[in-house]
């Protein structure tokens, strides 16, 4: 790899250090400068001055997890889509039909999904 | 050991601009909403209110910062970190000039796959913020911002593969090279001109991604009195609200680095230093515009936000792709 290149890689990666540590002392320097006086009443969760009813960590709707789980297909297909991308002024004909021909299979499962209605709020 | 010296000198730097940045786009977009609204904002902290930033984090610093009983511990002090950290880090591929100290890390030959990593892990902070709080508001805005999240990532890879595709690469360096007013048209080079609808499309998802307005279901104040961050107080809340902005400004210089040229503008060769205020006057232009949309559209209907992703931004997107490639492959002026 190219010093220019590792250099950069070296920014991103001292940039997230720095972020962090900045941070954490942006939040030490709070606590220490801030009064502490906690009681039950501020302790307790805030729902609009209403006493909590039932559980908050209950289960979600299914439909949810289905969302989730075309999102999961379809991001993972962009992805491979960015390769593609990259080398398309270099590909053979062949190549390229073959890109068009998984943008194609990709709309196909979009469509298929949606007849499905998945994509639907029920 | 200079080199190290010099990225973390170079970090710091950055980081400070953004934060100054965030400071003073919350004041700006106080300002303006309040003129549209036939307000006059804040005024009384300094002339125009322009010490109001630092008033506001003053006392954000030395309020009670209060931990409720019932919140999952570990978790509720990780999620405003995470919030903070991406959106802070989001900024470093981006080249705000030419010449090598205003390039950044924008060498990086990963750099838009790098964004929207980085951009798929600040929702983590925003749903475990939720999740962690065990209040119902904030567990009902961090399911919204999963959901939203997962509905929009999709039209903006589509969005950045065509940009890809126009540039040939992934470094964002190269991507602004690729709009230089010496490889097409002048300023029709830019993107925006070439891929109108990748570049509508870019912001429509950007303003969700940074559930801006009209995409703010995840912090509705009317329904979800703050969403995820209901439990949030002191410089807890303050990291969420910095990361919110910071977020913004990052999505700003994207768009602007991805279909208005970057740096890019007139007497750039000669003079260096224009391209840094060429970059920043195209992101002070797309932070206004956020603004103004706020300031202008009601909120989206839930249902209608996540059909409006799937529905119509990722097949119009699958289409763009697909038109684009033909375009190069037949060799259209412009296209290659």
């Amino acid at each position: 790899m190219e010093t220019a290149v590792r250099t950069d890689f070296g920014f991103v990666g001292v940039m997230f250090v720095t972020a962090f540590l900045l941070m954490a002392a942006t939040l030490y320097a709070a606590s220490l400068l801030r009064p502490k006086k906690p009681n039950k009443e501020k302790l307790s969760t805030y729902e609009c001055g209403m006493e909590t009813v039932g559980d908050t960590w209950v289960q979600f709707r299914s439909q949810y997890y289905i969302f989730a789980l075309v999102f999961v297909l379809f991001d993972v297909e962009v992805l491979l889509l960015f390769p593609i991308a990259v080398a398309f002024g270099s590909l053979s004909l062949f190549a390229t039909l073959q890109a068009m021909l998984f943008v194609v299979i990709l709309l196909a499962a979009l469509l298929f999904a949606w007849r499905k209605g998945v994509l639907e709020w029920k | 050991m200079p080199v190290i010296l010099e990225l973390i000198l170079k970090s710091l730097v950055l980081i400070f601009v953004l934060l100054t940045g965030f400071a003073y786009m919350s004041l700006v977009e106080r300002k303006v909403l309040a003129r549209l609204q036939a307000r006059y904002g804040p005024n009384r902290a300094g002339p125009f209110g322009l010490l109001q930033p630092l008033a506001d984090g003053l006392k954000l610093i030395v309020k009670e910062s209060i931990t409720p009983k019932s919140v999952d511990v570990p978790i509720y002090f990780l999620a405003p970190v995470l919030v903070v950290i991406p959106a802070l880090i989001l900024f470093a591929v981006i080249p705000v000039g030419p010449g090598d100290l205003f390039q950044l890390a924008s060498k990086v030959n990963v750099g838009v796959l790098y964004v929207l990593g980085v951009m798929g892990v600040a929702v983590y902070g925003i749903v475990l913020a939720g999740w962690s709080s065990n209040n119902k508001y904030a567990s009902l805005g961090g399911l919204r911002a999963s959901a939203q999240l997962i509905s929009y990532e999709l039209g903006m890879g589509l969005a950045m593969v065509t940009v890809v595709l126009m540039a040939g690469s992934m470094s964002m360096a190269d991507i602004v090279a690729a709009q230089l007013p010496t490889q097409f048209g002048g300023v029709l080079g830019w993107f925006i001109f070439r891929q109108p609808v990748a570049a509508v499309v870019f912001a429509i998802t950007a303003l969700a991604e940074t559930m801006r307005s009209p995409f703010d279901l995840v912090e509705a104040e009317q329904e979800l009195t703050a969403g995820y961050m209901t439990e949030y107080s002191g410089m807890k809340f303050a990291l969420f609200f910095m990361g919110e902005y910071v977020k913004m400004i990052a999505v700003s210089g994207l768009f602007a680095t991805f279909f208005l040229g970057g740096w890019s503008g007139p007497f750039v060769s000669e003079v260096p230093l224009l391209g840094l205020v060429y970059f920043t006057i195209k992101v002070i232009a797309c932070l206004l515009l956020m603004i103004l949309v706020r300031a202008t559209l009601p909120r989206v209907r839930y249902d209608k936000l996540m059909a409006i992703g799937w529905k119509t931004l990722m097949p119009v997107m699958l289409a763009n792709v697909v038109i684009t490639a033909v375009l190069i492959v037949i060799g259209v002026p412009g296209y290659k």
